[in-house]
């Protein structure tokens, strides 16, 4: 599972991001990387700053300080869709699925930054928007029959058990084919065998599509086993870098954790 | 039952991705489009054509319109009205100037115009949503209706203010001013009408019609998978003007004759499109012609069953039908919050498992 030691690369690195929101610091001089190809995960307790850092990266927020590194570029400030663009996908903690769509269309949406049809052949369905209709639709099958949702496929997604939604956010994430994958939660309020299942779809993607992935998340036993590296964060600053059995036995991640006192 | 699905199974993707995939509906709407093309215009007569058909085509494209905005993209819009005038006036001031242009460039180039009008109304979207941006569109309404009522180039200084429409020909016959026949009007206005139906389908159902809904449900989630605000709600503005500008186009030169921009094109008109859309389904280009339908016909017939029926007195009538409306919208919604299309694809559910309900 170890294949973070095989590729060296880093696909994102992060240099000294500092965030602030008027007088609230959500994140003071954070920097670590995520190497092509692995599982990171991101843990910490309330509040850290761990939906901040993934805010940080997909674009929704920009830092005060700081630089962002992905792909082997200094990136400027561009707007989320155009660093959807770049490939950067991710799913959220509480769900954001468009709610009025079937699954296939939520899906299909995944893949909107693939599609270029122009606005002629969409208005007469015929050409280029046809076959790239086509296309994309089978792409999409491909990850629904991954995700095991074929039965929910022309459902709208509002009416789905909250099990399955997260889920199709995951499958909507896929259908993008990004280079960095950005999971936040996804296994917050699930029950032990639908925990598992998410597991094995974690995992599968990774082995199947090679996608690196970055993971928030709050089950212990999930992320010391499926994270190749994991970076800890309390009150907005970094506390521990490392394998698991790093951070397992880290005596700052132990204390952020079970609370200790400081006097 | 002859109607169902069960059977009817897909092999590929185009087949499974048309617009009506039960074949029973396929060669339903290929009876009635052939019906509406070859029969009606032999058997249509002034009354159908003025009071009937042509009000309800040309309501069904301002509902269409509005719903690709309100129910597709999720903004909500109260200028549909002075879109309309917009598309009027462009289609008055088309004609005028360029006598020898074709009627159907005439119209199409005016919903071109009402699609750039807008646009700037449009852009306070990118920053407002929701009663704010109808506040926002309100304005555009008033402006707009205040505009053409000020400024006289628009009528072409017309003593009295009012705009007429000259008699326009295509292929010799006429489909505007007095002299054009039921059938030629009639046409004139499905032609627009099932063409633009089945281009409001195609977009809908496409990459652009995806980046509306998205931007409707979830705007931060779309934007972070992809969809850029900005083109989204923008093309969202200018289609739906284009095609509420053809609307006010034909309303005004095939259907009225002769406007004026207080009286045709208020804010009343804004709300019955509304209405219109509201009452068929938001987000469904099917619940657009019934809602419109709905809306339009419904006062119609009440008149008809009254005046005619019972001999009752006009005004009595007017303000009832006032009442029967009002009651009748509530009720739907009531029964049914998503429209009547909604309310039709539930029928069809429930009928489909007759009598077995579960």
């Amino acid at each position: 599972m170890n294949t973070a030691e095989n590729t060296s690369e880093a696909l994102l690195s992060l240099k000294n991001i500092s965030l602030s929101f008027g007088g609230v610091k959500a994140l003071t001089d954070i920097s670590f990387d995520i190497k092509k190809g692995e599982i990171r995960a991101i843990i910490g307790p309330n509040g850290a700053g761990k939906s901040s850092m993934l805010n940080v990266i997909n674009g929704f927020y920009h830092p005060q300080e700081g630089e962002v590194w992905f792909n082997g570029n200094l990136r400027g400030s561009l707007k989320p869709h155009e660093i959807a663009r770049q490939g950067i996908a991710r799913t959220f903690q509480n769900i954001a699925l468009f709610k009025g769509m079937s699954t296939l269309d939520n899906l299909m949406t995944g893949r909107i930054t693939k599609m270029h049809a122009n606005i002629f052949w969409q208005a007469i369905w015929k050409g280029k928007a046809e076959r790239e209709e086509l296309e994309h639709r089978e792409k999409v099958e491909h990850i629904i029959d991954f995700l095991e949702i074929q039965a929910i496929r022309k459902t709208p997604v509002g009416r789905l058990p909250y099990g399955l939604q997260k889920r199709v956010e995951l499958g909507r994430a896929l259908a993008a084919e990004s280079k960095l994958l950005l999971l936040d939660e996804p296994m917050a309020g699930m029950n032990v065998e639908e925990k598992e299942d998410m597991c094995r779809f974690v995992l599968d993607v990774h082995e199947e599509f090679g996608t690196t992935i970055a993971l928030i998340e709050h089950d212990m036993g999930v992320v010391m086993d499926i994270a190749d590296r994991v970076v800890v964060l309390d009150y907005g600053r970094k506390i521990g870098d490392g394998f698991p059995d790093e951070i397992r036995a880290d005596q700052n991640v132990i204390d952020a954790y079970l609370g200790v006192s400081h006097d | 039952m002859f109607y169902r699905e069960s059977g009817d199974f897909k092999s590929n993707y185009a087949a499974d991705q048309q617009t009506f995939p039960i074949k029973f509906d396929r060669i339903g709407v290929a009876i009635f489009l052939v019906f509406a093309f070859f029969i009606v215009p032999f058997i249509i007569n002034d009354y159908w054509e003025k009071s009937i058909i042509v009000p309800v085509l040309v309501w069904s494209l301002a509902a269409l319109g509005l719903n690709i905005l309100t129910g597709y993209c999720g903004l909500v819009s109260l200028g549909t009205g002075g879109f309309m005038a917009v598309g009027a006036y462009a289609s008055y001031k088309l004609t005028t100037s360029f006598p020898e242009l074709n009627m159907f460039l005439v119209i199409l180039f005016s919903g071109g115009i009402t699609a750039l009008v807008g646009i700037l109304f449009g852009l306070p979207s990118l920053r407002i949503k929701g009663f704010y941006l109808a506040v926002a569109t309100l304005a555009a309404q008033f402006f707009l209706i205040w505009l053409f009522n000020k400024v006289p180039w628009f009528y072409n200084s017309s003593a009295s203010g009012m705009i007429t429409v000259p008699e326009r020909t295509i292929f010799g016959i006429a489909v505007t001013g007095s002299n054009s026949p039921p059938w030629a009007t009639y046409l004139f206005c499905l032609i627009f009408v099932v063409v633009f139906a089945v281009i409001a389908r195609n977009l809908t159902r496409g990459r652009l019609g995806r980046s509306w809904m998205a931007i409707r449900d979830m705007d931060i989630a779309a934007e972070i998978i992809g969809v850029a605000p900005l083109s989204a709600k923008l093309s969202a503005f200018a289609i739906s003007s284009f095609y509420i500008g053809l609307s006010g186009a034909l309303f005004f030169s095939v259907y009225l004759g002769a406007a004026e921009p207080t009286e045709a094109f208020g804010i009343d008109k804004s709300f019955l499109v509304l209405f219109m859309i509201i009452i068929g389904g938001l987000g469904s280009i099917f619940g657009s012609f019934i809602g419109a339908a709905f809306m339009f016909l419904l006062p119609v017939l009440f008149k008809n069953i009254m005046v005619g029926g019972f001999g009752w007195p006009t005004d009595m009538v007017q303000h009832l039908i006032f009442m029967l409306v009002g009651a009748l919208i509530m009720f739907f919604l009531i029964v049914e919050p998503h429209g009547l299309a909604q309310l039709w694809r539930v029928t069809k559910e429930k009928l489909r498992l007759w009598p077995f309900p579960h």
